[in-house]
């Protein structure tokens, strides 16, 4: 047989005797199906940016990012999205302080500590609490959690308002709990053993070795995965739109009623605002600004896990 | 050797003899955050299933939402609506799905920049908040296609949204399928495609199965895209068919969750055990398919 040159790009294929056009055709539907992604941020885009813009043709920026007054529906309006900015920062704030010590000790007994089997039997609870709806988070933060808060309040200091930022934020960092762990064990397990010999030949505890050897080695892998629970935090609609109330409020007092820049969007969304009204254009613009932000974090946290993986893959 | 055996069981090589109180205290600070996520688990199922257990009967699944009478309300729309949208979700996601996943694993080449800029696309969009996919559902399906805001909107939509969990999960399984099988089939005479559609892709199948059933998991219990499609309206009537307006149980629990009487409350819990005990069922499925059919080469 003298037809073994074998074909160039493919690697694998033998040059054709005749062409395949049903080849051609089924890897352009496959690339067609590819493209559905591509075409669904550009929807994103397309959606968000033309009734943004109509919103900051009338709107400027000054008033946008400066003022302190979130009133799109009363009359006379007020356009200050600082108000659901501050929201936002609290409620994010609190997650983050309640999903990174959490998650990251539960990362690093999973990755240093833990036996194959305590992983088998604990990994699957994680799996459950991010498998958990939002909607029931919510339901959990304003029902269960704000009680229990407003009932243990210590001191005689006025306790939580029955909305508030800092139940929403509190179970919302339970929520993100996963992300982090799952993301940062990741990132130690990538850690490669033999620094880990190099340590204890050193004479190190194993409490050195994760504190001093792992955790900075999977830095990166680390820090990705905090970028991407902001990321995550920001973006929560449901467990903010239930439990923190309806107010935009410019605070950064977390017992008080506050409204995130989700929980405005979820708000707005609900009623059905005519297309043409001006009001309509406001959820648009928050949304771009959600979107930016959220996309700019998960860039970031992408790049970063690229960067531990060439480091050790 | 001083080391008693019991230390070697303990696999720390640096505990050779002095006592170092840190060494467990830091231990029993990563035990102890576990158990608070554990204990949050525990706590938080118990309070739902013992808040909604006195009204988790028939009339949940018999009756349709009430705003007067949460004796009389059920939830039979948004169940009906809930297994709709997801019948229709998977139909979406699932082909789109599964066919990026291969055009990536098997036809791009990496080092193009458009393969590069679809990869990176992927993994952006499954960062992208829920709440903004209600935004495009919203001004792109339901309004610049013109399809309001019906079963039809609520799926497209939710398709999208877990479009990059499926991609993600059906790439892993194909990854998976060996690269020998791959030259034994074109070997043989086999045609790229063919080698796909009857080697690669029948050994992919359970793991896509999996991926699939978590993706499709996760559109179950999503709330908020559909609070701008119309899914919050008062809906005390099952769909049929795709163009009719729907409601689903997260939805239905949000609604519940914002009425101000107890009673709501206690109907917002019973509707969700059904809703978790809807996700458990699907996650057994999954694990179960995992189980007795993935292979191991």
């Amino acid at each position: 047989m003298a037809s073994a040159s074998a074909g160039s790009a493919a690697g694998s294929s033998l040059r054709r005797s005749r062409p395949r056009y049903g080849e051609a055709v089924i890897k352009g539907l496959l690339l067609a199906a590819a493209l559905v992604s591509v075409a669904t941020t550009v929807g994103i885009v397309a959606s968000l940016l033309p009734p943004a813009l109509r919103f900051f043709g009338e709107v400027g920026f000054g008033e946008f990012f400066g003022g302190t007054e979130w009133t799109p529906l009363f009359k006379p309006p007020s356009y200050g999205v600082l108000p659901l900015i501050t929201a936002t920062l609290t409620t994010t704030a609190l997650a983050i302080s309640v999903a990174v010590p959490i998650g990251l000790a539960a990362a690093t007994y999973l990755s240093e500590y833990a036996t194959p089997r305590t992983r088998k039997v604990l990994k699957p609870v994680l799996e459950v609490l991010a498998g958990i709806p939002t909607v029931v988070y919510g339901f959990f933060a304003l029902t269960f959690f704000t009680p229990l808060l407003r009932d243990l309040w210590p001191g005689s200091g006025e306790g939580p308002e029955i909305f508030n930022g800092l139940s929403a934020g509190l179970i919302m960092g339970v929520m993100i709990v996963p992300t982090v762990a799952s993301l940062s064990e990741d990132a130690m397990s990538a850690v490669p053993q033999s620094l880990r010999q190099g340590a204890y030949a050193l004479g190190s505890t194993r409490r050195l070795v994760s504190i001093r050897v792992v955790l900075p080695a999977a830095l990166s892998g680390i820090v990705a995965a905090i970028v991407l629970a902001i990321s995550r935090a920001v973006g929560e609609t449901m467990i903010v739109a239930i439990a923190a109330g309806l107010k935009p409020e410019f605070t950064l007092n977390p017992l008080q009623a506050m409204q995130t820049m989700t929980g405005y969007i979820a708000a707005a969304g609900e009623g059905d605002l005519p297309v043409a009204s001006f009001d309509y254009t406001t959820i648009f613009a928050v949304g771009l600004l959600l979107f930016v932000l959220t996309f700019a974090m998960n860039f970031l946290s992408i790049r970063l896990v690229r960067k531990y993986r060439e480091v050790y893959e | 050797m001083t080391t008693a055996p019991a230390r070697h069981r303990t696999e720390n090589p640096s505990l050779a003899g002095r006592f170092r109180p840190l060494e467990p205290l830091f231990k029993g600070m990563l035990l102890a955050s576990l158990a608070l996520a554990v204990l949050f688990l525990v706590v938080l199922l118990s309070y739902v299933v013992t808040e909604g257990w006195d009204r988790l009967d028939p009339r949940l699944w018999e009756n349709f939402p009430s705003k007067l009478y949460p004796e009389r309300a059920g939830a039979q729309s948004a169940i009906v609506g809930t297994i709709y949208v997801i019948a229709l979700t998977g139909a979406f996601c699932v082909p789109i799905g599964v066919m990026t996943a291969i055009y990536l694993e098997e036809y791009a080449d990496g080092s193009r920049w458009w393969n590069r800029m679809i990869e990176l696309n992927i993994q952006n969009l499954a960062g992208v908040p829920s709440i903004v996919y209600g935004i495009l559902g919203l001004g792109v399906i339901a309004r610049g296609l013109d399809l309001g805001r019906t079963l039809l909107t609520a799926s497209l939509t939710l398709s999208l949204l877990v479009l990059p969990v499926v991609i993600i999960a059906a790439r892993e399984a194909i990854r998976a399928v060996p690269g020998s099988i791959r030259q034994a089939s074109l070997a043989l005479g086999a045609t790229p495609w063919q080698t796909i559609a009857r080697q690669v892709l029948p050994a992919a199948v359970p793991g896509i199965a999996t991926g699939v059933i978590l993706a499709l998991s996760r559109a179950i219990g999503e709330a908020a895209p559909l609070l701008l499609l119309g899914a919050v309206t008062h809906i005390t009537f099952n769909p049929s068919g795709i163009t009719d307006s729907y409601t689903v149980l997260p939805i239905q629990i949000f609604n519940w969750t914002k009425q101000p009487e107890a009673e709501f409350h206690t109907l917002a819990s019973a509707a969700i055990v059904i809703l978790l005990f809807i996700l458990l069922a699907m996650n057994s499925v999954a694990i179960w398919v995992r189980n007795r059919y993935q292979k191991r080469w």
